[in-house]
Order: C-alpha cells, then structure tokens, then sequence
C-alpha cells in the first residue's frame, strides 16, 4: 500500500517523529495557521470555507485569506485560515498545518513554514510524486483519495484532508460535522453521513500511523460567531437599508454582493438584474432612483471606468444612488483578482465637469454593513451619488463576528426631503409646477417619487433650472451649481464624518490608513509594543467628506500613511489638507498587509526618520 | 382622473425649438395621444429620452420624465419599470441614440422583454449634431463625415428586433398622425417590449427620406393581408428591402413579460423605517 508514498518518500520525506516536541512547542503561538492549496477547480475555496465554519462554529475566531494565480504562472490557489480564540483581524506570515493538493502549494508557501509545521498530503497521487517536502517540516502522507474512495467518492478527498487536519491540530471532529451539514445537507443526508466518514477516515488514518503529539490544540468555547466576507456584509447591508433594486455586470471581485443578493432580495420585495454592461448598469440602477427605489450597482475599476459618463447625470439630476467600487488592482485589467487600493483619485476625480460625491471606505467587514447602511441614508438626504468602497482583499475573506455586530435594531433609514400629496404644494411654482431642483438654504430640493398626484416633473443632465428644464441662464447656472455645492456643505457639517482610533493617543507616531488596512494594523500596534514602540493609530472611513487630521498630523513628529497602491493618493490628500509632509507607506504587489509585515515597514520607517534627523 | 385626462396633459408649456416642419412634432403629438388613449395620465407615466433633437421631447412633454446620456435611454427605462410596475414607461429617442451608440441596449431590452414601449424617432441622420451618417442612413447618403456615403448598408432595426426574439415590433410614420397614435397606443397596450420604429423626417439635414418619399413608398401592412402574429410572414416583409411598411409587422401576445416572469408587481420605493422584520434571518445565515 505504500507503493506510490514510497517514491516520494526516498527523495524527500522527513519523519515527523524526528522532531523533538519541545521545539515545537517553543514556537507554538497563540494562534493557528492552516492553509489549503492545490489548482483552481480543486474545491480549495469550499474546503477551505468548512473548515472555517467548523472552527467559527466551535467559538473560535477566524480571519480567512485567498491566494488566487500568483507568483509562478498556472492556477495555483489557496485558501489560508489563521484562528484563535481572541479576535483575530489580519493573516501573518506563518503557516502552522497546510494541505498541499500540489507539489506547487509547497513551493509557494516555503517561507511560511518553520520547524514542525505540518504538510498533508496524498503521497499517492501521480502530481505529488515528486514533491519536495522540506526537512524542518512534518510530511504527512495521507491516502486522501484512496480514504475518500471508501468513504463513497473521491470528490471527498479535500474532507478526508480536513479530518486528517483535525487529527493534527486536535481538534474536535465533530465540529466539522456542522459545517458539513451545512455545506452539504440541502443536497441530501447521505452525502453527508459520507462526508462525515470520510473525516473520520482522515483523522484515523492520521491517529493510528502516526502515533504522534502534534502540540497543536485547537481549544473550543462557548461562543456564537457569524462567519461573512466583505461583499456579503454590503449585501446584507443593503437589504437592511432597504435597498430593493440592484443592477450589475459580473467582474471580480465585485460579484458577490450580486450573488448574495441574487435570491434574498426578492424576500423582501426586491429585484437584481444582470445588464447587458455597466452602462447599462448604472443606467438601469439610476432608473430604479429615479422610480424611488432604493437601487445600488456594484462593480470594480474596469466597470467605474465604464459608469463614469452617467455618474455626472445621476449628480446633476440629484437622484440618491449608492455605487460600490471593490478595488482591485489595476490599471486596465490588471492583476484581476489581486489585491490595490488605486481608485481614490478615479472616485473623487472621475468624469467631465465638477461632480459633488461622497465617497465611503468602510475599514472592516462588519463596517462593510454599516456603512452600506449609511451610504443609502446620505444618497437619499443629499440625493447625491455615493461610492461605497471596498478591496478585494476585504470583499472575499471572511472573518468572524459576534453577531451583534450587525444588529438589525440599529438600522435606521432617513429617506430625506421626499413630499408626498399634501407637502407638494409648498414646492411648486405659481403655475402649480412642482420643483424638483428648487434653491434652498441647506443645498437638498424636495423629491417627488413618481406617481405622487401634481409631482411629475423632469430632470436631466442638462444644465437646468428649478423646473429640471435645460437652461444656459448664467445667474441659474450659477445658483445651481452652488445648489449642488451647498448639499456637499451641509452634509460636511451635520454628519458624522470622524475616524476611528487605535493605540497611544499620546504617541508622537500617528500612522494614518484608509480602509481595509485597519485590522492589520490594529494587530502592529500590538507588535511593535512588545518593542517599545508606541504608535498612535487613525483609520479613515470616509475619502469624501473626511476629516480634517491637520492638526493630528502637524503635532506629531512622525506621520505615516499605509496605502495599498503606489502613489499614495490619500497620503497626497492629507498633504493637501494639512499642508505638511507626510511618509508614505505603500504595497502594490497585489497582497494585501500582514500585521508583522507591517509592524516591520512601521519599524523601519521610523528608523529612516530617526537617522534623516541626526 | 384618468378619464378626464386629454392628450394636450401630456404637453408641457415649453415651446418645441425644433426646426419648423420637422418629424418629431407628429412624432410626440402620436406619443401624448396613445398615452392619454390607454387611460395614463402625467403623474403615473414615466418618460425617458435620448440625446438628440429627438431627446428634447422630454422637456415637451409633461410627465415624470428623465433626459439622460445618448444612448443609454433604454437602461433607465427598465430601471424605472421594474423598481415600479405600475407607472408606464415609455421610452424615445434617436436612431443614432438608439441603434448606434446605444444598440447593445436595444438587442438587451427587446430580449429582456419589460413591459414598456421604445419609440425611435428615425430621421436616418443625426440632427442634433448638424448632419452626420447614422446607423440607418442609405449607403450612398452623403454627409459632412460621408461625403461619398457611408458604404455600408445601413441596419435593419426591425429585424435586429425580429432575432433578438422581440414580442412586438411596428413601424408609422410621423405624418399619418391616426395611424402613428393607433400603432403607439398598441405598442403601449402590448404586455411587454413595444417596440415602434417612426419615420420622423428631418427637414434641414436630410434631403433623401424626406415626406414625399415616405407618403410615396409606405404600404399599411392593415391594407395587406398580413397575419401580424404569422413570424415567418413577418420576417419576410422585415427582410424585404424593397419596401417601407408601416403597422404592426409582428406581435407574440403569448410571450410572458419579464415582469410576469420574475413576479413583479410591487411598488420597490415602499420600504419599512428600519431593517425589515425579519432581518435577522440574513444574519443567522451566516452562522
Ligand atoms: C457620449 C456622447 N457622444 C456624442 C454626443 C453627441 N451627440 C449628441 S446627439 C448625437 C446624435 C444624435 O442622433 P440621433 O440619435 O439620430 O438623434 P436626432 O438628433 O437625429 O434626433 C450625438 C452624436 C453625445 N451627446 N454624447
Ligand atoms: S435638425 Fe432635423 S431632426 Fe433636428 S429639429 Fe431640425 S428637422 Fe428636426
Ligand atoms: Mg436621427
């Protein structure tokens, strides 16, 4: 039975009962790196998901990350896990258990591993023949498919790996039957009473070949946590707001919020289209404004390039709408399914003509929701357009959260100045027209959804006066403009736009970041201060309006801005705000920040500075 | 008070600064006709309009309305319908707005099958930018950017409607005033894409398809025997480029809306104060 495990056994295998336990031990952190990996199609990402579930399911908290294509041609991809039972918001480079379908997965993950990580892997697969497992390493072979055949398939073969892991990181087997359940049980109990055996074999065949302490333990608790990427929090957010119409063109790695609305919407009353393009997209969501829905599109760069010219109309028509932008990276198609935070400027900048906007950068996975939640309320107060922006690497991890985190009893909606057949009368012209761009004080016109008695007006993107009828009058272009202006103005001052802030508050070193960096972040500032480096810590949620940071920049002596793009376009912001320099911090390989990475970056920043001053 | 609705509801107080003689006058008195023929009146009907001389028609008329980006009238208008079901929606524009720039659309929306109506208002040429080739102009027609034509043929928007599966297609002709209100009001009576190509001739720019070639050349498929619900009769006078006609070349009354087909009925603009009731399912999901 070992024929086939031998071959690869000869070159290359370490065994594990070599390692002294204390060594592992020494190095065993407080938290657990698990990895699977193989070829695209080989279920890395449902694997990886049941997994995370099991352990999300046995109240430990989860931070997921995937590897799509990357540094060597081919289509090599991973799903990694790192867990604990404290909260845990960034993935570092440490890989304590990885399941390699591939000699590849080995390969691309060398670096990760230290002394007594664990590979699995099926020895006796033609592919695996002739992969190298390193020395410092613990080879496990494990018959997957052989097992999985038994068990009643070889498509089980990854849920044969997963109980072998189980076995590895002593953890609880039964845990994983519930993310199996809930995986498999809408297609039938018998796939997964299978499923749930060919675990088991897994786990057995680990336990009784290798009679061995592996010193991990994955401990368990009591609490209940949801488990949930980014695009699907801005789902959920947007059917918790009231959103009803969404239109949209598929394009990574935007198209989940589309799927996950796909078939819960229309529970609540609502609809998604697929468009024929992002023209058509934002085009139909702007009818859908315009008919008094609440209606969203969601898309990336190559499909914000494409919505820029309707962008300018749904501004100058005032219709409410919210447009998520999940960056990826570019420019041009880029690196699709990578990870950039480059479309700042496209966002505050894009299209012809000066066009009010919000821009919102939700800076985690549960503020995906909430900000969700106030982009439609400001898109309604301010009939404003509103990017809602999120990163890859945010949209398709999933963390874990107490649920409380998205507690439905705190949305609240604000659908704004919107009259009804009784209020008309006080916006309508003396020949009883009602006015839908009418001048006002705070900058916002009243709205009259369509099929209100006396409210049927037009808009346009035209220049127009209050009627929405087109005009070249210099004195109503101006006063429309400034209409327009006004709402950005007033909602500057009546809305919250604060940031949030983490660390010292006292420290002399202000790291500012924007977006899905938070949470590594959060988790270098806990690094650095094992060194004695305290670090003051602020995390943009909002690109436009934001707040003014002038005087947190120009107090402190060292200001760093952790961007992932190139540039620095916030960086270049918050010059321009403050009016003083500031360093900039920037990774556009495609991947996104890991905290000890980071805390590295951070140190060495800051030792740059310390010898330009001396 | 739809009863009491007349047509001349639908016309706003802003004077048509269309050249004097031009199509679209007949083309939008048709228009406010129909809609005030199907019991519509200006508060429950949705008007979206092209860029182009044709587009302005959304300032001419009165009703909710939006004049939005050339070519993308059709999205807007499946935005509207869907998000509310009960408003009419109708839809105009160019040929240029319609069958050049904003053709992906065109083929979308007729598939897409939205209960609404799609006026073109085909002058052959592109008015508003001061005559230039469009999609529908002869391949000879020569104009500022085609001084010896386009040479190429020129598209054939009934049938792109035709194999695009349309459920109803009809061509007037801004002059027959009866017939063109008839076939739009039919168009809006009819439960899905209506579909209407009018001859609206533009009097300054195009000296070619002018109204003595269309009152010469137009036959009423009404005067013919045409079974307008026959495909393959209908394909063969769509395919006859011999021939102008004019009616209801083809109607599947059978073909369910897409409205019909996604059960959509309510008023999407009608949402609770706070999350909906049982919200809380959307999180439990995720456990
Ligand atoms: C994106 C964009 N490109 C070009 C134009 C300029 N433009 C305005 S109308 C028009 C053509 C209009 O032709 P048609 O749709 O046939 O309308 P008509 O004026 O003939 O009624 C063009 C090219 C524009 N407004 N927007
Ligand atoms: S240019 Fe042609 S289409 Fe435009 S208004 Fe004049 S006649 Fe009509
Ligand atoms: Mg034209």
């Amino acid at each position: 039975m070992f024929d086939n495990a031998q071959k690869c056994r000869r070159s290359t295998f370490q065994k594990p009962f070599d390692l002294p336990l204390e060594r592992v031990d020494n190095i065993m952190p407080a938290d657990f790196n698990w990895a699977i990996g193989g070829e695209a199609g080989d279920g890395i990402d449902s694997t990886g998901k049941i997994f995370a579930r099991a352990l999300s399911r046995a109240g430990r908290h989860v931070f997921t990350s995937k590897d799509f294509a990357s540094r060597i041609r081919g289509g090599y991809t991973a799903y990694k896990i790192r867990t604990s039972v404290d909260r845990v918001q960034s993935v570092v480079d440490r890989l304590d258990v990885l399941i390699a379908l591939t000699p590849r997965t080995i390969d691309e993950n060398r670096s990760e591993l230290h002394d007594g990580s664990v590979i699995i892997y099926d020895g006796e697969r033609t592919t695996m023949q002739n992969a190298t497992i390193p020395d410092d390493v613990i080879g496990l072979d494990v018959p997957l498919k052989r097992l999985a055949e038994e068990a009643g398939g070889a498509i089980m073969r990854n849920v044969v790996a997963l109980g072998a892991a189980c076995a590895v990181a002593d953890f609880p087997i039964e845990n994983l039957d519930s993310a199996l359940q809930k995986r498999f049980g809408s297609k039938g109990q018998k796939l997964v009473d299978n499923n749930k055996e060919a675990a088991r074999a897994g786990r057995d065949y680990v336990q009784e070949t290798y009679d061995h302490d592996f010193a991990y333990d994955l401990d368990t608790t009591d609490e209940d946590y949801v488990l949930i990427n980014g695009d699907e929090a801005i789902g959920m957010g947007a059917i918790a707001a009231g959103c009803r119409f969404y239109a949209g063109y598929p394009i990574t790695p935007a198209t989940n919020v589309m799927e996950y609305l796909t078939g819960r919407i229309e529970n609540y009353g609502g609809h998604v289209v697929q468009a024929e393009d992002e023209l058509s997209a934002i085009n139909m969501a702007l009818g859908g404004a315009r008919a008094g829905a609440r209606a969203m599109t969601a898309t990336s760069g190559p499909g914000i390039d494409l919505m820029t010219e309707t962008f300018g109309l749904v501004a100058t028509s005032e219709t409410p709408l919210v447009i998520c932008n999940v960056m990826r990276s570019g420019p041009s198609t880029g690196m699709p399914t990578k990870q950039e935070q480059g479309d700042i400027n496209q966002m505050l900048y894009g299209g012809h003509g000066e066009i009010p906007r919000f821009v919102l950068a939700p800076t985690t996975i549960d503020d995906c929701f909430w900000k969700t939640v106030e982009a439609f309320n400001l898109a309604e107060k301010y009939q404003i357009p509103v990017y809602l922006t999120a990163d890859l690497s945010m949209a398709v991890t999933e963390q874990t959260f107490a649920p409380d985190a998205f507690d439905m009893d705190d949305v609240e909606i604000d659908r704004g100045k919107v009259v009804d057949e009784e209020s008309i009368d006080e916006w309508q012209n003396e020949k009883g027209q009602f006015k839908p761009h009418a001048l006002t004080d705070d900058g916002v016109s009243p709205r009259a959804l369509p099929g209100t008695t006396e409210g049927a007006h037009m808009t346009t993107g035209l220049e127009h006066d209050e009627l929405g009828r087109r005009t070249e009058d210099t004195e109503m272009r101006v006063e429309q403009v400034d209409k327009r202006n006004r709402k950005v103005e007033t909602a500057q001052e009546q809305e919250d736009w604060s940031p949030r802030e983490f660390g010292d508050p006292e420290s002399d070193t202000l790291v500012i970041s924007w977006g899905s960096n938070e949470g590594a972040m959060v988790e270098a500032i806990d690094l650095l201060e094992e060194e004695a480096i305290s670090i003051r810590f602020i995390s943009v949620p909002y690109i436009f309006p934001r707040p003014d940071l002038s005087e947190e920049i120009t107090s402190a002596d060292d200001v760093l801005v952790v961007e992932c793009n190139n540039t620095g376009q916030f960086a270049d912001l918050l010059e321009h705000d403050a009016l003083a320099r500031v360093q900039r911090i920037n990774k556009y390989n495609g991947v996104r920040y890991k905290a000890d990475e980071l805390a590295e970056e951070i140190k060495a920043a800051l030792a740059a500075s310390q010898e330009a001053t001396q | 008070m739809s009863s009491d609705v007349r047509f001349t509801d639908f016309k706003s107080d802003k004077q048509p600064t269309w050249c004097p003689g031009c199509g679209d006058f007949g083309t939008m008195n048709g228009m406010m006709k129909a809609l005030a023929n199907t019991g519509n009146d200006p508060d429950n009907t949705f008007v979206v309009a092209g860029i182009g001389c044709s587009g302005k028609i959304g300032t001419y008329m009165h009703s909710y309305a939006l004049h939005g980006v050339h070519g993308r009238a059709l999205p807007v208008g499946t935005g509207v319908k869907l998000a509310n079901p009960n408003l009419e929606v109708m839809v105009a524009g160019g040929d240029g707005d319609g069958y050049s720039i904003g053709v992906g659309h065109f083929i979308h929306a007729v598939r897409r099958n939205v209960d609404m109506s799609y006026v073109v208002m085909d002058n052959r040429i592109y008015g508003l930018t001061k005559g230039q080739a469009s999609p529908t102009s002869r391949e000879d027609f020569e104009t500022s950017t085609t001084p010896e034509g386009p040479k190429q043929p020129p598209v054939n928007p009934l049938a792109l409607a035709l194999s695009a599966g349309a459920t109803f297609i009809a061509q007037s002709f801004s002059s027959d005033a009866m017939r063109h209100a008839e076939i739009v009001q039919e168009a809006i009576e009819h439960d899905g894409f209506g579909f209407v190509n009018v001859f609206s001739p533009c009097v300054t720019f195009n000296d070619v398809d002018t109204y003595d070639y269309f009152r010469d050349s137009l036959v009423d498929v009404e005067d013919t025997d045409h079974d307008r619900t026959d495909y393959d009769a209908a394909k063969d006078l769509i395919l006859d480029m011999d021939k102008e006609y004019q009616g209801v070349l083809y109607q599947n009354e059978d073909a369910a809306s897409y409205e019909q087909a996604h059960g959509l009925t309510e008023n999407m603009a009608e949402i609770p104060d706070g999350a909906p009731d049982d919200a809380t399912d959307l999180v439990r999901e995720f456990y």
